[in-house]
């Protein structure tokens, strides 16, 4: 009698995490809690200014300190070459600062005490002369003639213009405008606001003087990534580095780029040859690490008279801080924000983009989204929206009226992409019986003649994610692959090594769940490991919510090789033909007869124990995939917003989030993320900015200052769902972390907008808060 | 200055600077890293500990404050092997993701339920609203709050008289 296993954990079961056994018993293993023998701690001195000339940097009383071992500054980094480093956006960035300043938060010199509360007694004592000069804090002062030249260091660089960049036709766009009857135009400033996981980021570099080895722990989203750019970097062999990334407190993509104070601590680790620690605090993580966002950016919409979009025409100015330092992937200098026709079948498009160089923090991560698709889908749902508005259709009508329809995919787009599947009605259906729409806008006109001051916003977004081909998307030339290794141990339990690396996204479970629909072990059987580069495959990394679709697809890929050997050893065991054996619930039967069969459990040990005369023994295999194309999640939100007319303040009532994210693998998991996303959508619509004073001066340099959502404030969230499966990726799934909050911004603002379109208000710029809605009222004159 | 205090249920003693927070002691010379620190500020509860029962953001206070007192942290929460109610219901309802918030939240979530068994939705909202999640959007940490009032309803249910913690060991009553 054949044994029956129960397969636990398949895809599509909502089973509890693995990973939560430690993180409960508080024995989640961060890159703080890691101590090392002899280690040593530093502390960085940051510019006070954001533009400034060094006139002199005085270490001398610092160094005398007690507990110090060394101070670093620009001029010593530059002794060794390493005063400046490259960025993902082939630009350069400043270690720390030999010349001058160009953004408050600087890196300028740093201390390595024995204790952290030395480093930073000593990091006080350092005394730096400064010229300051006029600081640039936005595009159009940057353009500006006579604007202050921020960088002087660059031979070629004549003004503060980084680069220019477009996308789609503008012949046929301009064709199309002239024809139309209806331009519904939209300026906004989608602001500056920073990831803030709640774990700032940091590193331990560990350089063995003996061995030449140098083992860094690092707070990162990428580490196999970061190796080989520590290796071109600082010409150390690759294979003397060894990148750890432990526990991740959250990402968000705070966590991708290369930071000066990971190579400062690799530097002084090698130089004094003894472990040290940096670890940022909140300030230091708000004012220099990655922040998102920052472009201004203008839409025309041509439409008929009927409401069918005809054209759609964009210009942005992208705010990219001192250093062009855009983690992205992609070749294109916008990230993919030139997705931006969205849902919408939009014949024709045209998108130009402009860079320039501020006295701001330089970054430009992707925070939750995939290379400023947040930005791109904001403004074409906040512009169809004020669309719906000016021709006084129903916003959701508008919406149908042009989305791509199902038999359209895959869906060549005006800008350039091929959308691989998708199906936005039905989705918006959903979307609006849960919310009951019909009836709520019956509601909304009845409370407005009550004197009432509430609306819906709807928003319909497109994600692209999964990145991605290798034709288009690459970091410094490493092609955007992932990869999956997995090695079945004699008893039929398993390993499997990804070069992925979760922040929180429970790949602990949700790729041995891939294993366990793959390969019949259970997940309970199947341990996860990333981050460490001595043994995991060589991957990309998680961000750009690409796990799932290229790791993921990685670990279903493998998991089928593994079962075609199996095939071949359970022919050997069962004595029968391999194609007269059947795969099902993890094992392999002769057809006709189930009784006859051998499970992966019983396989795994014949491949230890007894193999086909000739094969090689063993059950392990890896598999590197290169996605065919990108996913393209999608989904329609839903907000209700009641506002306060005496104080501006905006209550969210309702929040409706249908997300399609092809197959859900753990929709446990997969429903978690969404509601992270969907509060970081509210923070970002309401609460998270980041700002800068005319000096330069970040207003948002801590958590007072920085609003992030906390549960009281925080809406309720209401979920649905439709399945589309990607038809390219091997399990139909597309990946779903950031959807939220790409889609949930403009949802938010349609419906604070819709509320006030009556008062023919048209917009407000994110972040909505209480006195800009009590300003444009009292500017419509209707404040209490 | 020596320093002792009970924390999770031990006598600990210890010399310390002065201006030695509560949380760098707790983490760098007790070892006890499950204990985050994500602020500086008292913003975001990360090393939220309980100090005789009550939450305290433990990097708001100095070592030296904390003499006598019982301290309580994440470490203190399961008895041996078995797991407070807390955190069996943030495992079950999912209420966690990158788990570095978990700890301060689910310290106050216990210390919430001493207070109040059956706290509403409001109330638990209101209760942690001191502590900053970026990843779950707090709808499941409600949950796990609810799940742990129900499992010490329930055990309160089975053995009338027996007192039921929410895992606040160490804390006093």
């Amino acid at each position: 009698m054949a044994t029956q296993v129960h397969m636990h954990g398949r895809i599509g079961e909502p089973i509890k995490r693995k990973e939560d056994a430690r993180f409960i018993r508080g024995k989640g293993n961060y890159l703080d809690d890691i101590e090392l023998p002899n280690m040593l701690h530093m502390a960085i001195l940051r510019s006070p200014h954001a533009h400034a000339l060094i006139k002199s940097v005085d270490t001398a009383a610092a160094g005398a300190m007690p507990g110090v071992v060394a101070v670093v500054t620009g001029e010593l980094m530059a002794q060794h070459k390493l005063a400046w480093m490259p960025t993902l956006s082939y630009d350069t960035q400043a270690v720390l600062a030999t010349d001058k300043v160009r953004f408050q938060g600087q890196e300028v010199a740093a201390v390595i005490a024995e204790t952290k509360y030395q480093a930073e007694d000593a990091r006080d004592a350092i005394v730096v002369e400064y010229e300051v000069l006029p600081a640039v804090t936005s595009p159009q002062q940057a353009k500006e003639s006579g604007a202050a030249l921020i960088r002087d260091d660059k031979e070629n660089q004549k003004d503060n213009h980084i680069y220019h960049w477009e996308a789609g036709n503008q012949e046929t766009t301009q064709a199309a405008f002239a024809r139309a009857d209806k331009v519904v135009r939209l300026h906004t400033f989608y602001p500056r606001c920073h990831p803030a996981p709640l774990e700032t980021c940091g590193c331990i570099a560990d350089v063995n003087g003996a061995t030449g080895k140098a083992t860094i722990y690092m707070t990162s989203q990428a580490p196999h990534a970061i190796r080989t750019v520590f290796a071109l970097v600082t010409g150390l062999p690759e294979q003397n580095i060894r990148v750890i990334s432990p526990d991740i407190g959250g990402g968000f993509g705070n966590k991708v780029p290369v930071y000066p104070g990971y190579v400062v601590a690799t530097a002084a680790s090698l130089l004094i040859g003894r472990p040290v620690k940096w670890v940022e605090d909140r300030n230091e993580n708000l004012i220099s690490t990655g922040f998102a966002r920052d472009f201004h950016m203008t839409g025309d919409l041509a439409l008929d008279k009927d409401g069918k979009m005809l054209a759609l025409r964009v210009h942005l100015d992208s705010d990219n801080g001192a250093f062009f330092a855009d983690a992205q992937p992609s070749k294109f200098k916008a990230g993919l924000f030139h997705i931006v026709t969205g849902s919408y079948d939009i014949p024709t498009a045209h998108v130009t983009a402009d860079g320039y160089y501020t006295n701001k923090a330089p970054g430009g991560v992707a925070y939750r989204c995939s290379f400023r698709v947040t930005e791109a889908s904001y403004l074409i749902e906040r512009l169809v929206t004020n669309a719906a508005i000016e021709l006084g259709i129903d916003q959701a009508e508008l919406r149908m009226k042009n989305f791509i329809k199902p038999e359209q995919f895959p869906y060549h787009s005006a800008t350039g992409w091929e959308y691989d599947s998708g199906d936005y009605p039905k989705a918006m259906n959903v979307a609006l019986d849960q919310l009951g729409y019909d009836e709520l806008r019956k509601d909304v006109e009845e409370r407005r003649k009550r004197g009432e001051v509430t609306g819906i916003g709807v928003a319909s977004f497109t994600e692209v994610v999964g990145a991605g081909h290798g034709a288009d998307f690459d970091i410094l030339g490493l092609r955007m692959f992932d990869s999956a290794e997995l090695r079945v141990h004699p008893t039929g339990k398993a390993i499997l090594r990804m070069g992925t690396k979760s922040q929180g996204q429970g790949h602990e479970t949700t790729f041995a769940q891939i294993v366990t629909e793959e390969l019949g072990i259970p997940a309970a059987d199947v341990a996860v490991e990333e981050g460490d580069t001595d043994t995991a495959p060589y991957g990309l990394g998680t961000y750009a919510s690409r796990s799932t679709p290229v790791a993921g697809a990685a670990t279903a890929m493998v998991a089928r090789k593994l079962r075609d050997k199996g095939r071949k050893i359970a022919a050997h065991l069962l004595e029968a033909a391999e194609e007269d054996l059947e795969w099902e619930n993890g094992r392999f039967f002769v057809k006709g007869s189930p009784d006859k069969a051998k499970t992966i459990q019983e396989i795994a040990f014949a491949a230890y124990t007894n193999v086909p005369e000739g094969m090689e023994a063993g059950l392990e295999g890896v598999h590197y995939y290169d996605p065919p194309n990108m996913t393209y999640p999608f989904g329609t939100y839903a907000v209700v917003v009641d506002v306060d007319k005496g104080t501006g303040q905006v209550k969210v009532r309702r929040v409706v989030a249908v997300d399609d994210c092809g197959v859900r693998i753990n929709p446990m998991i997969v429903e978690g993320q969404i509601h992270g996303g969907l509060a970081e959508g509210y923070g970002i619509a309401f609460m998270q900015l980041i700002t800068f004073d005319a000096d330069g001066n970040c207003i948002g340099s801590n958590f007072m200052d920085y609003l992030l959502p906390t549960a009281w404030e925080t809406p309720r969230f209401e979920l649905g769902e439709t399945v589309t499966p990607s038809p390219h990726h091997p399990l139909g799934a597309k990946g779903v972390g950031e959807s939220p909050t790409v889609g949930s911004p403009a949802a938010y603002v349609n419906a604070v907008i819709d509320a006030l379109s009556p008062y023919g208000v048209t917009n407000i710029d994110m972040p909505v808060t209480s006195d800009k809605v009590w300003t444009a009222l009292r500017a419509a004159g209707v404040n209490e | 200055m020596k320093v002792t205090m009970n924390v999770n249920g031990s006598e600990r003693a210890g010399d310390v600077e002065p201006r030695v927070l509560l949380v760098d002691y707790l983490r760098t010379n007790l070892r006890l890293t499950g204990t985050h620190i994500g602020c500086d500020t008292s913003s975001c509860g990360a090393c939220t500990v309980l100090v005789d029962g009550e939450p305290v953001k433990s990097c708001t206070i100095l070592a030296v404050q904390a003499v006598g007192r019982n301290i309580t942290t994440v470490e203190g929460l399961a008895q041996g092997a078995n797991l407070s109610p807390i955190q069996v219901g943030f495992h079950e309802e999912h209420g966690l993701q990158c788990g570095f918030c978990t700890p301060g939240m689910m310290l106050v979530g216990a210390s919430l339920l001493e207070r109040n068994p059956n706290p509403s939705e409001d109330e638990i909202r209101w209760a942690i609203s001191g502590n900053i999640c970026r990843c779950t959007g707090y709808m499941n940490i409600v949950k796990a709050i609810q799940h742990a009032a129900s499992a010490r309803a329930a055990a309160a249910a089975e053995k009338p008289g027996v007192p039921v913690t929410a895992g606040a060991a160490g804390g006093g009553e």
